[in-house]
């Protein structure tokens, strides 16, 4: 188990000017939540639903009100465990230009490593490794200000790799870049999960950014809302409305058709997959005159109880 | 009558090592009330254009005329045009600074030497534009939720009365409700305040659900300039620029080429639903 939750709670104390308790606010009311590692999670919800609150226990940069949390088994509240957890569940946020602080990006994912005392010869292995795994390995000797949205991402990225965690939590990582960078991106951490098993837990607000997740767990008022397969979540389009979300568009086509009367699956994650539906349905059209196969019974009379498909 | 922008170049670090070409001979009108998306992946030098229309940056060479007079010449009242075009910056609620909403948006009219009384009124009609909740008027911007920040931000420039609004980014790091929250709030205002709206953004599929028109700049050059069904039949050269289409026009490709003979126009999931209908109805009678 990579990621255990038990009964989180997490409360903001808010403070006035003499540093006297004002008030509390519960971001985190009651989360339960485990990840297996290898795991490629996507967490969605509304602004102020909790998630990044959520990811800050992860790396043990917030601690429980109430509950616990285990990274690969370690206690966040054990004081001890806090090197080895930040080491282990490494973290990119939002904003690249807040995370690059070297002068060459080489120098930049190498800093983690430094930091930790990895001798040198091994952390030049490392920068290495991990610009390779981001694919920004011809960039080393550049500055960061010269690179662009995705690419900063990227290296922001190498710099958590370089560190050699287990677990990477990406805090709405694309929120700030251009089409392209949100692509190369996605596709490095991807690419991060498949290849080397390093378990990814990716908080958006790009639905379709989620439709790879092995598990997503949508967050609202403090709580996890929802939890299951793209397919099981996005199957869900008015309940994910009302949580203030929306599902990737070809669902929400799939949906919107259906809803007009065509036989097609409720699920719809690809537009692949929607072609095929579309294709097939099609063909089980064309077939009402001819005998029915048991196949497309169903669909035939549906249609026809709808009576305006010709 | 709007900004006539003609043949202007904007260069970085003239005459030095250092130079970069930001604007390259860019020349584009912006009429009056019109609802504009200015995409362009980073770096291609849609922030310098959009600084050069309300006079932050002036252009190397060209020239920049607001309602026919040219910005840089003598006569040119600058405070006019800066409180005319309106820009709304990324994150913009990283600027809210006073004690309570109303005051900070009051902040820019009383810096255009308007009285209390006239500031106040227009902070208020702004806060009303935005929806602004009326009990949320004296509460510290830093109590705000997200969404709510940015919009007592937009605000803020709102109450200047601009005629011409450009906003960087507005949704950037917004759920998807708060965006269509956004989007709609900006073009209710473009539709009873008969602004422009000039919508700077990396969602293809927000600028193809809102705009009247497309401007597609890359490498410095005003590329394509039209409406959005012209712009996005050329999914591949927007590509080629870190681009993309919508979500939408790739669907609806990708069903051609499969063989259902359906139109690739459609912008928005409402479109492509009757377009695949109306298709399937013709299949059948």
């Amino acid at each position: 188990m990579m990621i255990k939750i038990e009964k989180l709670i997490h409360d903001y104390i808010k403070r006035d000017d003499e540093g006297n308790v004002a008030g509390t606010f519960r971001a985190i009311s009651g989360v339960d939540l485990n990840v297996e590692a290898g795991q490629f999670i996507a967490i969605l919800g509304h602004n102020g639903s909790g998630k990044s609150t959520l990811a800050k226990h992860l790396n043990a940069l917030l601690f429980p009100t109430e509950g616990a949390v285990w990274v690969d088994g370690l206690n966040t509240k054990d004081e001890k465990n806090l090197w080895e957890i930040r080491r282990e569940a490494g973290m990119v946020f939002q904003n690249p230009d807040n995370q690059i602080i070297a002068q060459v990006v080489e120098e930049d994912v190498g800093f983690g490593p430094e930091n930790m005392g990895v001798p040198t010869e091994e952390i030049w292995t490392r920068v290495e490794e991990s610009l390779k795994a981001v694919g920004m390995l011809e960039h080393r000797k550049k500055s960061p200000n010269r690179l662009s949205g995705g690419q900063k991402q990227r290296v922001s990225i190498a710099g958590v790799i370089a560190m050699e965690p287990k677990c990477i939590i990406l805090d709405e990582p694309t929120a700030m870049l251009d089409p392209n960078g949100r692509k190369e991106v996605i596709n490095a951490a991807m690419k991060l999960n498949r290849t080397k098993g390093i378990t990814v837990i990716l908080i958006t607000h790009y639905m379709e950014e989620a439709i790879n997740a092995d598990q997503i767990f949508v967050m609202d008022k403090g709580k996890v809302a929802m939890q299951g397969s793209p397919r099981e979540i996005f199957a869900q389009v008015d309940r994910m409305k009302e949580l203030q979300l929306d599902v990737p568009q070809v669902t929400l086509l799939a949906y919107e058709l259906r809803k007009q009367g065509l036989n097609i699956p409720v699920s719809i994650l690809t537009k692949e997959e929607l072609a095929a539906a579309l294709m097939g349905e099609e063909q089980a059209q064309e077939s009402t005159s001819a005998p029915e196969t048991e196949e497309n019974v169903e669909s035939t009379e549906k249609e026809e109880a709808d009576g305006d498909q010709g | 009558m709007g900004i006539k922008v003609d043949d202007i170049s904007f260069l970085y670090e003239r005459g030095t090592a250092m130079q970069v070409t930001a604007l390259d001979h860019v020349s584009a009108e912006i009429p009056d009330n019109q609802f504009i998306g200015l995409i362009g992946h980073t770096g291609s030098g849609k922030s310098t254009f959009v600084q050069t229309l309300n006079g932050l940056l002036k252009p190397t060479t060209g020239h920049i005329y607001y309602n026919g007079e040219d910005i840089d010449g003598e006569k040119f009242d600058k405070k006019k045009l800066r409180s005319d075009v309106g820009l709304v910056f990324q994150y913009p609620e990283h600027q809210l600074f006073e004690v309570d909403v109303i005051t900070d948006v009051m902040f820019g009219p009383r810096n255009l030497g308007l009285s209390e009384a006239e500031a106040k009124k227009r902070a208020l009609e702004a806060l009303e534009s935005v929806h602004m909740p009326k009990d949320l008027y004296k509460s510290s911007p830093f109590d705000l939720s997200g969404g709510q920040k940015r919009r007592a931000a937009i605000a803020g420039v709102l109450a200047m009365r601009p005629k011409i609004l450009i906003l960087d980014e507005p949704t950037a790091g917004l759920d998807p409700k708060g965006r269509d929250e956004i989007l709609g709030m900006i073009a209710g205002m473009k539709r009873d305040l008969n602004m422009t709206i000039i919508l700077v953004s990396h969602s293809m599929d927000d600028v193809a659900r809102y705009v009247d028109r497309i401007m597609v700049m890359g490498g410095g050059k005003l590329l394509y300039d039209d409406v959005p069904v012209k712009v996005f039949r050329h999914v591949k050269e927007l590509e080629e620029l870190g681009l993309a289409a919508p979500q939408i026009t790739y669907i609806m490709k990708l069903l051609k080429e499969r063989g259902l003979d359906v139109s690739t126009d459609a912008l928005n999931v409402k479109e492509a639903a009757a377009e695949i209908m109306a298709h399937r109805r013709e299949l059948h009678v």
